[in-house]
């Protein structure tokens, strides 16, 4: 038993050496990051953070990310809880391919679909907003959300939908006042997936924004690869882009312990 | 009656038309077609896949890439696994490690990409500097071998910690009783794990290979950002060419590329599933 605490603390040492170094970085000074290597910041600066509190551009595209991403967990758990509640009850014509076919979609390779989708929406007029890029990020958050759904779902025995079914509740107030609360962990899980996989996601929202929806990962690589590339900025910029990852895992923290007890992923 | 469960997928089906199938329609229609920017394009059969199968720079790009995501799987499926089984059962030190453990997982692929430019810096970067303790000269834009193993290395460490959570998961889930029954019968620390352990963590397996699997194929802004797919074409993946060309609009030849490379992905993607499904069928009977 001591042993594996050791190692899962070394471990742990070695997963957060990267984001210390990061953490670090973003407290130095442009000068003391290009000159030499200091485990602890010397001259400590919290200028990089103050730029980017103060730049207009930084504050509208943290915005920009947390709207589209939140609108996509919705949409994306508004189309997944039916979807998994169908595939985990009944076996319906076409039900085995379509849940494969399902998953094909989180397969498909985003670099690919940019050209497309920045037609589609074109067509559609809704290039370059928040919904623009929330619906191309179903592509591969809703077959996860079913996926995650489904498990939950199945794990929960028939009898309860029967039962209740019998003692005359509609199919609507089974589902909200019974159903629900038993997937609740699951819908957290699925919730916290789909944030993580539309927050970090990069060439859809490149590729589908201007000015108007840009979200901070595009601004975060604007400037790299340009003479003198301010790393310090850039680290400050990536340390704040963890922190609404960190405060829904601090809220959904509960439901993702409950959720893996029931042991479904 | 029966496929009254159709109704319940419509919601999820009108939203992957738009998202899904009608861009893979129009892929698939790119990948027919001779485009150039500004005229009208002109339908050219599957003239673009012969194309793209003939071009090395794919084909090198390809073999890269089943090295890559393959090497990876071998890496951290295992390191998940153990990491997983180190993690406390119970108790307040639970959710304490799966926080912790979930917080590599939001990092947005890009920020990885300046993790690791800041790193491997020449001259400042730690990973020289510790390199250089040992007279190796470690340098990503230079040294094709180098760049690999730093994208490779910086993938196990931003995805283990997802195949962990989902074996935690798949641990919590196994009954005391088994391992009681285990005891009882005697068997080694490595039996029980290979006999009981294992088996039942086929499911929560299977997503964690096939999610690792799918998603290394995408792999796109890591090595975009450490050497832009450089030293020479040391960390062209298949994604990156794929991009690289539909940023040019060499449309019909994306369109075939990206049509290959999904069903490259699918064929693999149902071997393991197939495998997966049957191995572990064999195990618990």
């Amino acid at each position: 038993m001591r042993k594996r605490t050791v190692l899962l603390i070394i471990y742990l040492l070695v997963l957060f050496f990267p984001i210390y170094w990061m953490i670090n970085t973003s407290l130095k000074t442009d000068n003391e990051i290009l000159k030499e290597l200091t485990l602890i910041p010397k001259d400590l600066t919290f200028k990089n953070y103050a730029e980017i509190f103060t730049s207009e551009l930084w504050r509208s595209s943290f915005m920009n990310s947390i709207i589209y991403v939140c609108l996509n967990v919705i949409i994306s758990l508004i189309a997944a809880i039916p979807a998994a509640y169908a595939f985990s009850r009944w076996k319906f014509r076409g039900s085995h391919h379509l849940f494969f076919w399902l998953l094909t979609n989180r397969m498909a390779p985003a670099a690919v679909f940019m050209v497309p989708f920045t037609e589609l929406y074109y067509t559609l007029q809704i290039y370059d907003t928040h919904l623009a890029v929330a619906l191309a990020h179903c592509l591969f958050n809703i077959p996860l959300a079913i996926w995650i759904l489904e498990g939950f779902m199945s794990g929960i025995p028939r009898e309860i939908d029967e039962t209740a079914l019998i003692d005359g509740y509609s199919f609507p107030r089974f589902f909200g006042k019974i159903f629900f609360p038993l997937i609740a962990p699951g819908v957290g899980v699925a919730a916290f997936f789909c944030f993580t996989f539309s927050w970090i996601e990069l060439i859809l929202a490149k590729a589908l924004t201007v000015t108007n929806a840009k979200p901070v990962v595009v601004t975060l690589t604007v400037g790299i690869g340009a003479e003198g590339v301010r790393w310090g900025l850039l680290a400050a910029a990536g340390v704040l882009t963890m922190v609404p990852g960190a405060i829904v895992v601090y809220f959904v923290r509960n439901y993702i312990a409950k959720g893996f007890a029931l042991g479904r992923v | 009656m029966k496929n009254r469960g159709w109704l319940f997928v419509i919601p999820a089906l009108a939203v992957l038309a738009i998202s899904a199938f009608i861009p893979l329609m129009t892929v698939i229609n790119y990948s027919l077609h001779y485009i150039f920017a500004g005229s009208t394009p002109t339908f050219v059969g599957f003239e673009n896949y012969v194309e793209v199968l003939r071009d090395s720079v794919f084909l090198q790009a390809l073999v890269r890439q089943l090295v890559f995501s393959l090497g990876i799987l071998a890496v951290e499926v295992p390191l998940g696994i153990c990491i997983a089984l180190c993690l406390p059962k119970r108790g307040p030190g639970v959710a304490v490690c799966l926080v912790l453990l979930g917080i590599p997982l939001l990092i947005p692929f890009n920020v990885v990409g300046i993790i690791a430019r800041v790193l491997t810096q020449s001259a400042v970067g730690v990973i020289p500097e510790f390199f250089a303790l040992f007279n190796y000269s470690f340098n990503v834009s230079k040294d094709p071998v180098d760049a690999f193993m730093t994208i490779f290395l910086l993938d196990v460490w931003h995805w283990t910690p997802l195949v962990a959570l989902l074996c935690y998961a798949g641990l919590q889930a196994i009954p005391d009783a088994y391992y009681q029954a285990a005891r009882i019968d005697g068997a080694s620390a490595w039996k029980t794990f290979r006999y009981v352990t294992l088996p039942k963590l086929r499911s929560v397996l299977i997503i964690g290979v096939l999610l690792r699997f799918m998603d290394s194929f995408k792999i796109y802004a890591e090595p975009l950002l450490l050497t832009g797919g450089g030293p020479g074409d040391a960390t062209t993946f298949l994604s990156l060419h794929v991009a690289r060309k539909a940023e040019s609009y060499q449309l019909g030849y994306a369109g075939a590329s990206s049509f290959i490379y999904l069903f490259i992905v699918i064929v693999f993607s149902y071997i393991f599933f197939q495998l997966m499904t049957h191995i572990g069928k064999g195990e618990t009977k």
